[in-house]
């Protein structure tokens, strides 16, 4: 299959293999929004064996979005793309926190309550944190995202 | 202590453990030098679940450094009832008092509540999380009895869920303290307080018999094993019996042992143990009052 280039918007590439359809949940794309979106699954890569790799058409990633992203997709590259040209290329960057996106998956924590509070979690060299009740994700972050 | 809010154990350092323990003892030795202390201060209690000890002995504390209480009293009675967040609650006894306590069913809620309040706010509990100040009345009494380095203490019964567990556990890698976890396999320390604990450089020693190490003990923390935990009482009633301890138990322990409780007991500890030497639990108990009183005393900016 060959994707033709997009004239404005977000390339991800590098994306850890089989994790595509979480970053379009993250970016809350599920086709009804009527973006235009090419997605490769299990893209071959020199560097990561495998990789995924998402374009969006007409639209560039926030600073939350990225640093969920970067919780999936350690590796990702987002190439920002305006007029087919590459406009910026970064690397996705770990944040010390990440707010808002992810749900506490400890139902007795106070964040999941009707509180005028945002999720919040430090993150760790291998997971997640709840700083309010301590709750420790490893395994299956994107499970909890709630964008 | 340069800390306004203490919601967790976690934030206690073994400077912040030893200067209110410090203080504890001043207070205990002499009372009376400490009771104009903080004559206007008015502490809030916000306790959205049952308590006894911890209410009281908060209560008891303010009052005798000079101070009282405000109580917002019963959940049913309150505008909680009315559908209030905790936020919004906490936002409005600030205004009537120095310094609050809060007893919350969730757990993170006493961290939500202080990002809310600019006056000095302490967990008195919050849910299976964390109860920062039953761990510094447990610390002041293992100090008295056993001393807080080079000891070996077991802590035994619901790891999973008992917040006084958490917090003691991590405040105790503070000291030079080896510490043994004794519980049903499904009653075990959880992740988080697991992953602290190794942070820390402290061996997580697990058993799920008490006689594997009594005898090296010289501090056992019983904890009160809960009906709710489990699916049956059939069940339950198996497992909790084999973390019961009666003056029996005790005689493969050494002669110094303290045997700690946070309370209420219900059958983990017989009452035939109450008279032996092992029994610090119901003088733990006190020691809230004094523990406290210096708490709040560092809170309410009374200088030593």
């Amino acid at each position: 299959m060959r994707v033709s280039k997009i004239e404005n918007g977000t390339v991800i590439d590098h994306i850890t293999g089989g994790q595509a359809l979480n970053v379009l949940a993250i970016l809350g794309i599920d086709g009804t929004g009527g973006d235009v979106v090419s997605v490769g699954i299990n893209v071959p890569s020199d560097r990561l064996g495998r990789k995924d790799v998402v374009k969006v058409e007409g639209r560039e990633l926030s600073q939350p979005e990225l640093d969920v992203l970067s919780l999936i997709a350690p590796a990702a590259t987002i190439n920002i793309i305006r007029g087919y040209e590459v406009a910026d290329k970064q690397r996705v960057e770990s944040p010390g926190h990440v707010s808002g996106v992810l749900g506490c998956p400890n139902p007795n924590c106070i964040t999941t309550e009707d509180e005028p509070v945002d999720s919040r979690f430090e993150v760790l060299e291998d997971g997640l944190r709840c700083v309010y009740c301590d709750t420790i994700i490893r395994e299956d972050i994107a499970e909890h995202i709630r964008v | 202590m340069e800390h306004t809010n203490i919601t967790s154990a976690r934030q206690l350092s073994r400077a912040d453990i030893e200067m209110v323990l410090d203080r504890a003892r001043a207070i205990a030795d002499d009372p009376s030098a400490y009771a104009d202390r903080h004559p206007d201060a008015l502490l809030g209690l916000l306790f959205f679940e049952p308590s006894t000890r911890t209410k009281m002995s908060f209560s008891a504390a303010i009052k005798r450094l000079g101070g009282d209480i405000v109580d917002m009293g019963p959940v049913d009675s309150s505008s909680v009832k009315k559908g209030e967040s905790l936020a919004d609650t906490v936002r409005v006894i600030e205004g009537y008092a120095d310094a609050l306590v809060l007893r919350h069913p969730s757990e993170g809620s006493a961290g939500m509540a202080s990002e809310f309040v600019d006056v000095p706010l302490i967990n008195g509990g919050d849910g299976a999380g964390q109860h920062p100040t039953q761990t510094l009345l447990d610390l002041f009494t293992i100090r008295e009895s056993a001393g807080l380095d080079d000891i070996t203490i077991g802590i035994m019964g619901d790891l999973k869920y008992g917040r006084t567990v958490h917090s003691l556990a991590h405040a105790l890698t503070n000291f030079d303290v080896r510490q043994q976890f004794i519980s049903p396999e499904s009653l075990r320390l959880p992740r988080k307080v697991r992953y602290d604990l190794h942070a820390r450089g402290t061996d997580v020693r697990e058993h799920t018999d008490l006689d594997e190490v009594l005898d090296v003990l010289d501090v056992l923390y019983v904890t009160r094993i809960q009906k709710e935990r489990f699916p049956d009482e059939t069940e339950y009633r198996e497992v909790a019996g084999e973390y019961q301890i009666d003056a029996n138990t005790l005689a493969a322990a050494s002669d110094d042992l303290a045997v700690l409780h946070p309370l209420p007991r219900v059958d983990e500890i017989a009452y035939d143990v109450d008279d032996t030497d092992y029994a610090h639990y119901f003088e733990q108990a006190h020691n809230g009052v004094p523990v406290r009183m210096a708490l709040l005393d560092a809170l309410l900016g009374g200088e030593q």
